[in-house]
């Protein structure tokens, strides 16, 4: 039987159990917002179109929210459990950004939640406005923190080593680290950009069934308009990341591009199966002097190559070059489904071509495969360091026996499995189970908040 | 002022409001799997489903306090408790999906209860067995028979009784007729345990552990000095005992945290001022000053805001949920 590394089991588990955490807040991030604008509208207006929406929409958020909220938690101890050697060494810098996120998000979501979802007979419909809105608040601080915090590891800054830990000298520079602002709007963008799919999809469904059509058409002309705004906005944002992250980690980018030689006039490499032993790409289709043409915005700029840094200074290529390329490749498919999108709406097409609400049924999910793209991407560019050019992965495990890592790693595969399955069915249930037009509207006016003595008092 | 110190108060204080507030909540998960009245389990969890996100947050902030305030500590304490601290997050991964799985559920209801009842057990049995390892010394490579092995197991089920306690007497308040008058009889029954639990606990503990010997015993005027505790323990006991009797049931849910509270306490006097007993003090575990003193300026700004609109919260939810009527 072959030795059981600790560290790769680590490694392997924190990414899947941080890859399947990120599906949903990318989604409760952006849904919350969709909330808050449906209830907004509702409130203005009183059309029934849109609290039929809310409470549609909502039964999907609480579920995801749920699912979020628990492989959360694991995060938080899943630093100590598996990396103690690391959260020792950053724990003075990444300890209190997570405690920030604590407090000023969870405690902020956790507290209005029960207010959003159970509250409508409880408080007026105002306060319960408030409280979708807070909950939005919560999910937007809880990305900007959590993204500070990575973000110090990609670009650190306002720290110094001593003594075998990081000691902050100025959290300004920690906080405001050169890559923040890129990664928090990228990944906000992303978090939006997915949920407008995964309702765009959704409504297409049911205008392709001509099911719920009030609410299916509102929806759907929103989402489509939305993914026309986002997916523009997105590509130039992670053009704006990219230049950045030339700027203060080139190897990265090195990876992304497939490039191994520092190169003038450097080409886009389209498709190729990057050696990492050889230094080289196989099979290459390649654009000449595009890639220097994105990244310096020169046909003849220098871009760095791999062989710039010692061969065990480099990320695992293949892996950064490919999810780089699923993420830019469906970043472009989403472009062309907003502008097909904002052409059909021009024509006043859109909710009647069934072609396009079949594409748009299909991209439900790859927003999702985007950003996961996109996070291996960043992640395993950031190798072979857990804090970029400071400390090493291999230098940040705990000394867990490899047994219990296999044992923990095949039990989080087991159950995260098992619950993504049943996530699945339910969230599929509640799509197709719709809006209900039974349930009785809630009122638009302000009424006294239902207090516990207004029941009638139960037969002594 | 000696942040390190503040930081260890904020520490004890986020443990403290995680057992007195999720505790009810994984001793509501407990009693549903014994409830001779499947329609009482709807109840049982509406009374909690606005709330138990908050309470379980409690726990991250735990997490995370200790990973900034004492990062040595957290990254010592959880690789060494690793098996237990997965399984505990695990179980509370079973316990908090069941929430909305078991309502959108339409065969496997059935499965989803048990999740949410076997996830609410495990993870109390298990936090106690940390506690036990905890106790008795992180890393002892003298095992020390009796307390190695035993003792863990001991404060596991000791912690499973109590937060069944907090659980039961929470039914007490939220609830009305049989559903309440069942509990109130759980909780009695459950109040002898829990207090065996804690003689049990606070005999063997000293017996492990030469230093908590030491604490309670070493000096005759400082056992008297700390004499209080177990007095007044057994006293609010004797007084919940009593209480659980009649039909005060805001009293009965307060004397229940009062008698994990104090024996929260006990605790405090056993392993102060270790970090990790008996190894690290705070002091030697403490991130350095710029980060305490950030810690500390986010905790004080924030934290009296979490616990205003968090008993905001409570307060929208107030009141008994009668038959019948649910959030969903």
């Amino acid at each position: 039987m072959p030795e059981l590394d600790p560290l790769l089991l680590s490694r392997i588990q924190f990414a899947f159990t941080i890859g399947f955490h990120i599906l949903f807040p990318t989604l409760t991030i952006g849904l919350a917002f969709f909330l808050v604008t449906l209830e907004g509208l509702w409130l203005r207006t009183g059309n029934p179109v849109y609290v039929r929406l809310y409470r549609l929409w909502t039964k999907v958020f609480a579920l995801t929210f749920g699912m979020g909220v628990v492989s959360g938690i694991v995060m938080t101890y899943q630093l100590g459990t598996n990396f103690g050697v690391f959260a020792g060494i950053t724990g003075p810098v990444l300890g209190p950004l997570l405690s920030v996120e604590v407090l000023t998000a969870f405690f902020v979501e956790a507290g209005f939640i029960g207010i959003m979802l159970f509250g409508w007979n409880r408080v007026g419909p105002r306060l319960h406005f408030a409280a979708t809105v807070m909950v939005l608040l919560g999910t937007l601080n809880s990305a900007f923190w959590i993204l500070v915090a990575n973000s110090w590891m990609h670009t650190p800054a306002g720290t110094e080593l001593i003594d075998g830990r990081f000691v902050v000298t100025d959290w300004w520079a920690v906080i405001f680290n050169p890559s923040m602002p890129y990664r928090v709007a990228h990944m906000t963008l992303a978090s939006f950009l997915t949920t407008a799919l995964v309702i765009a999809g959704a409504s297409a469904f049911y205008l392709l069934r001509g099911r719920f059509l009030p609410e299916a058409r509102r929806a759907f002309s929103v989402a489509t308009l939305a993914i026309a705004v986002l997916a523009p906005s997105q590509i130039v944002m992670g053009d704006l990341h990219g230049l950045n992250t030339l700027e203060h980690q080139p190897t990265k980018i090195a990876a992304m591009e497939g490039l191994w030689e520092t190169t003038e006039g450097a080409p886009l490499v389209l498709f190729a199966l990057p050696d990492q032993q050889a230094e080289e790409n196989r099979f290459a289709i390649e654009i000449p002097r595009l890639a220097s043409f994105i990244l310096t915005h020169d046909w003849d700029g220098e871009v760095p190559g791999l062989t710039a840094v010692a061969p065990e200074d480099r990320p695992p290529v293949a892996i950064v070059f490919w999810s780089f390329r699923i993420m830019v490749g469906l970043g472009f498919a989403f472009l062309a489904i907003g502008f097909i999108g904002l052409w059909l709406r021009f024509r006043r097409r859109l909710l009647h071509a069934s072609w396009f609400h079949k594409v748009c049924l299909a991209f439900l999910p790859a927003g999702f495969v985007a950003t996961l793209a996109g996070w291996v991407t960043t992640e395993v560019g950031r190798q072979p360091y857990t804090v970029y050019g400071l400390l090493r992965t291999a230098d940040s495990a705990s000394a867990v026996a490899g047994w219990q890592v296999a044992l923990s790693l095949l039990l989080f595969i087991a159950v995260y499995g098992v619950l993504f399955a049943v996530y699945a069915v339910f969230a599929r249930r509640v799509i197709l189970h719709g809006p209900n037009y039974d349930e009785p509207l809630p009122t638009r006016q302000r009424v006294l908040p239902t207090s516990p003595k207004a029941h009638p008092a139960p037969a002594e | 002022m000696d942040l390190t110190l503040l930081m260890a108060g904020v520490l004890a204080f986020a443990i403290l409001m995680y057992v007195l507030l999720d505790g009810f909540d994984l001793g509501v998960g407990m009693l549903s799997a014994l409830v001779p009245e499947p329609a009482w389990r709807d109840r049982m969890v509406d009374s909690i489903a606005p709330v138990w996100d908050g309470n379980e947050t409690w726990l991250i902030l735990g997490g995370a306090i200790l990973f900034a305030a004492f990062p040595a500590a957290y990254g010592l304490v959880l690789p060494a408790l690793y098996l237990p601290v997965i399984g505990m997050l695990l179980a509370l991964i079973f316990r908090g999906v069941a929430f909305e799985f078991r309502v959108k559920a339409r065969r496997s209801r059935r499965l989803w209860d048990f999740a949410f009842a076997a996830g609410s057990g495990a993870a109390a049995f298990l936090q106690g067995v940390l506690l036990g390892i905890f106790i008795t010394g992180i890393g002892n490579d003298a095992p020390l028979g009796l307390g190695s092995a035993i003792f863990p197991m001991l404060t596991g089920v000791a912690l499973m009784a109590g937060y069944a306690l907090l659980g039961g007497t929470w039914i007490v308040l939220k609830t009305d007729g049989p559903l309440r008058d069942w509990a109130a009889r759980c909780s009695r029954q459950l109040l002898l345990v829990v207090m065996a639990g804690i003689a049990m606990i606070s005999a063997v503990t000293p017996l492990a552990s030469a230093a908590v010997a030491e604490r309670w015993f070493g000096d005759l005027w400082r056992t008297l000095a700390l004499a209080p505790v177990p007095l007044i323990t057994a006293g609010v006991a004797w007084w919940l005992w009593q209480a659980l009797a009649g039909q005060r049931d805001g009293l009965i849910f307060r004397l229940s945290q009062a008698v994990f509270g104090l024996g929260f306490i006990g605790l405090g006097v056993s392993l102060w001022p270790y970090a990790v007993p008996f190894s690290m003090t705070i002091w030697d575990a403490a991130a350095p000053a710029s980060s305490l003193a950030f810690t500390a300026v986010a905790v004080v700004c924030t934290l009296p805001l979490v616990l205003i609109y968090t008993g905001y919260a409570y307060l929208v939810f107030r009141g008994k949920i009668h038959e019948g009527e649910g959030y969903h």
